[in-house]
């Protein structure tokens, strides 16, 4: 179903992830990004895996919601993993079949960058899983205002973003209406072959065209109607400011990427378990 | 032929901060050719409770038999199923996406896999039973007025000459000539071809005018399954569910407040009219006449 699309969408609930300031989120996504490169042992997967599942926890968002968000990046994951299995020709041959084969070497980059990717999708959506789209933006706008300086239009690129971010839900939902409302009509857009299905996908996406430009009018001529002319000399109802919670997590992320680092370094670089 | 709803549950996004169990326990029977209008505020489930019909959605939990099948069953035909009933959802305009209009039309007869020329001759018949005029026929869908794009994508629907019509609020967000012109058309349908129509409305007059059977829907629940006038009864309490009965059923218990015998059954301004002059006359046989000859009297003397 359509609907279940999860990545990238805001889950309501009470936790201090969510209370966070989006400053503080946007900065550590960041920097957990990073860190998921900085090292190569089994010992870093671990600390990593801890601090997730530390995170996830803090998020009080079901694991459950979490995986389903994983679903559209499965594709992806396949074709990395693949091509580290096969076109890897360092390491001990374990397996052959006709011209390619699996080495050792190739077997760990692959379980290594699946899990890494997993790992990077996770982090990521955490962050948009607890940090409403609004807010989102407001992260983004602050954290980029210095480059107000080099005649960047920060103000607009945070607004086309979290347009972007609002839209989301509300094409997945339109989506979903015209498959039905076609459906009703007695499309099919499971059997046949590869272009029969793509040929299939022309009464959805037609219409979405069609209602994407409308609402997007609809939205240009709101925000007209309400005198909007872009971010100069624009102030904010609710002014982002740091409180404790903000600075607690900023050393609780620096003491992370000091550790993950240092094991990084110091834990010995090829331990793996065969 | 019938559709039988058996304690049917729909739950959206269980085990999630969005669930909501939109529809709680339906038991619901359509027998063949009536006229059936749902009713009930934003959010009390019509829409979903619709959507079984045809098996867009299936069933958290319950059973739906059509014609005495159980549609949840295992092989069971749900593209032959939706060749029968015919689901025109809300702001049907927002699914055409054809070059013309006639083309739009023909997409449901061309999935059911007719003929090129059986789909033109449907396609044609639906058109002109939504009384779209014969001009538009090669225009783009795009080009048309509102409601000249909701005639196109609603004669879409009926080119596949389903046996049950669903009508999800085919009035919204028309002007009133175009509502009536539309719910004229689909009583018209009912009457000629004997289908099935279930209408879904926000408008107790509508719905009073045409339906012979009324479900009331309130927190995804039936609060009445009832004929209109036994519904309207309880206009107090179709109050507390954010609804109203039609205005006539205000009129008719005020005059009876007020000491007019009138009867306050009565669902459409006609037959309230023809109720109110009965009262009057067999109440004050001479009242009528009364104010005529007054009348008329003032008149002379001018």
């Amino acid at each position: 179903m359509i609907r279940d699309i999860t990545i990238g969408q805001y889950y309501p609930a009470k936790s201090i992830l969510h209370r966070l300031d989006p400053r503080v989120k946007l900065v550590s996504t960041l920097l957990y990004l990073i860190s998921l490169f900085l090292f190569k042992s089994i010992a870093g997967y671990l600390a990593v895996t801890v601090f997730l599942v530390g995170i996830i926890r803090a998020s009080k968002v079901p694991f459950r919601y979490i995986v389903k968000g994983l679903k559209p990046i499965v594709m992806l994951l396949m074709i990395t993993v693949v091509f580290n299995l096969f076109l890897q020709k360092d390491g001990e041959v374990l397996l052959r079949i006709w011209k390619l084969s699996i080495t050792t070497v190739g077997l760990r980059n692959a379980v290594y960058m699946a899990v890494r990717l997993i790992y990077l999708i996770i982090g990521s959506s955490l962050m948009t899983f607890t940090t409403t789209p609004n807010e989102l933006t407001d992260g983004i706008e602050a954290l980029l205002h210095p480059l107000n300086k080099v005649h960047v239009p920060v103000h607009e690129v945070a607004m086309m973003m979290s347009i972007a971010l609002r839209f989301i839900p509300i094409l997945l939902e339109e989506t979903d209406k015209i498959m039905k409302a076609q459906q009703a009509r007695g499309a099919d857009f499971e059997s046949g072959n590869m272009i029969q299905r793509a040929k299939s996908m022309i009464p959805i996406l037609v219409p979405l065209f069609v209602s994407a430009f409308r609402r997007a009018y609809d939205l240009a001529m709101a925000m007209e109607a309400r005198c909007y002319r872009g971010g100069e000399g624009r102030t904010k109802m609710k002014p982002l400011k740091y409180q404790t919670r903000d600075r607690a997590a900023y050393v609780t992320m620096v003491v992370y990427a000091a550790a993950v680092v240092a094991i990084g370094r110091f834990a010995p670089l090829q331990v793996w378990i065969f | 032929m019938s559709i039988r709803l058996e304690h049917l549950n729909y739950i959206y996004s269980p085990k999630t901060a969005y669930e909501k169990h939109a529809l709680k326990d339906i038991c619901l029977e359509i027998p063949h050719g009536e006229f059936v209008g749902i009713i009930g505020h934003t959010g009390s489930g019509k829409s979903t409770l619709i959507q079984h019909f045809n098996g867009l959605i299936k069933a958290t939990d319950g059973k739906l038999f059509y014609n005495e099948e159980n549609i949840y069953g295992q092989g069971y035909n749900m593209r032959k199923l939706r060749n029968e009933i015919g689901l025109v959802f809300q702001y049907p305009e927002h699914q055409l996406f054809e070059i013309d209009v006639m083309a739009d039309v023909c997409f449901g007869p061309k999935n059911q896999g007719l003929s090129r020329e059986e789909c033109e001759k449907r396609a044609l018949e639906a058109l002109k039973l939504v009384g779209l005029k014969e001009k538009y026929y090669h225009a783009s869908p795009f080009e048309l007025s509102g409601g000249q794009k909701r005639r196109a994508a609603i004669a879409g629907v009926l080119a596949m000459r389903p046996k049950v019509l669903v009508l999800d609020e085919p009035t919204a967000g028309l002007d009133p000539k175009g509502r009536d012109d539309i719910l004229e058309q689909v009583a018209y349908l009912h009457k000629q071809t004997g289908m099935t129509v279930i209408l879904v409305s926000h408008s107790m007059e509508d719905i009073a005018r045409y339906a012979g059977r009324i479900i009331v829907m309130n927190h995804g629940e039936i609060m009445y399954n009832d004929e209109p006038k036994k519904v309207f009864a309880h206009y107090r309490e179709l109050e507390q569910a954010g609804l109203a009965a039609p205005q006539v059923t205000y009129i008719m218990h005020e005059l009876r407040e007020q000491g007019i015998p009138a009867d306050t059954d009565v669902t459409t301004v006609k037959e309230a009219a023809d109720e109110i002059i009965r009262a009057l006359e067999a109440g004050m046989p001479n009242a009528l006449d009364d104010k005529m000859s007054k009348s008329r009297q003032m008149e002379k003397e001018k």
